[in-house]
């Protein structure tokens, strides 16, 4: 059973999913890029617990710039969101009949934590110098 | 678009999926539980906000080097917070591999490459997973 896809890519970057499909693009790069951060991560802290060498600070140092955690602070949080709104509409199936109100809330939602959030890192990036 | 074929009953692929759906609902609890315990522990004076997520996700004084915060991590040093720690990590590395591997068969057909990318995604899980909890322990 492989995969047999008679589309190409301008063709598929045309498909018009709306906003659902905008949330689960969003949802698998969001998905991976926590991965690919969290992987490193734990690298990170290995390293810097055993050895406190300049590679494991230097890697550090990249997760606590602020302009870094405006990307993974969306991450997170965009992640969570519309994970839960999945698991809403996946153990609720009533739910998925409101999948574009749901969509709509969880904007709602997202829109002020996260400005809230990088007003806070760009006010402490800036200030901190 | 039939990139899994999932066999009806219970599969592997129906207890990974109901897995994913559980994991994530346990780790946002985790998240608010570790945001309530840096708060109580007053995170509130003495955090600001990015040191609070780094504190709330992983609470280890080798995560990162900035947040050596003497009197809090006092508290974050208990059996309870070790657990917590435990939890999350492991949690978030199943459930992110897992993810891994959903997107990759997604684009992969029923070729040799199927099996051999899903032993690799388990050595780097079950690698990143005795990293982690070996870091949790001797910290």
């Amino acid at each position: 059973m492989s995969l047999k896809r008679n589309v190409g890519a301008v063709q598929g970057l045309a498909y018009r999913g709306g906003s659902p499909m905008i949330a689960w693009v969003l949802h698998r790069i969001s998905g991976l890029g926590i991965l690919i951060f969290v992987g490193f991560h734990v690298i990170a802290s290995f390293f810097m617990q055993q050895t406190g060498s300049d590679l494991a600070t230097s890697i550090n140092i990249i997760y606590e710039s602020w302009a870094f955690q405006i990307v993974i602070a969306f991450f997170v949080l965009f992640h969570a969101l519309n994970g839960l709104r999945i698991v809403i509409q996946d153990f609720y199936p009533k739910a998925q009949m409101y999948q574009h109100e749901l969509l709509w809330l969880q904007w709602i939602i997202f829109i002020p934590v996260y400005g809230l959030t990088v007003f806070f890192l760009i006010q402490r990036g800036l200030g901190s110098g | 678009m039939h990139a899994r074929t999932i066999q009806p009953g219970f599969s592997l692929e129906y207890i990974l999926w109901i897995f994913t759906r559980l994991s994530g609902l346990a780790m946002i609890l985790l998240a608010l539980i570790g945001v309530a315990g840096a708060l109580l522990m007053g995170a509130r004076t003495q955090m600001d906000l990015a040191t609070l997520m780094r504190w709330t996700f992983f609470p280890n004084p080798n995560h990162v080097v900035n947040s050596n915060i003497p009197d809090v991590t006092l508290g974050w040093a208990t059996a309870f917070w070790q657990i917590m720690q435990m939890l999350i990590v492991s949690l978030g590395i199943t459930h992110g591999f897992n993810g891994l591997r959903v997107v990759i068969e997604d684009y992969t057909g029923q070729t040799i490459w199927r099996p051999i990318l899903r032993g690799l995604i388990f050595l780097l899980w079950l690698f990143l997973l005795i990293i982690a909890i070996y870091v949790i322990l001797a910290s």
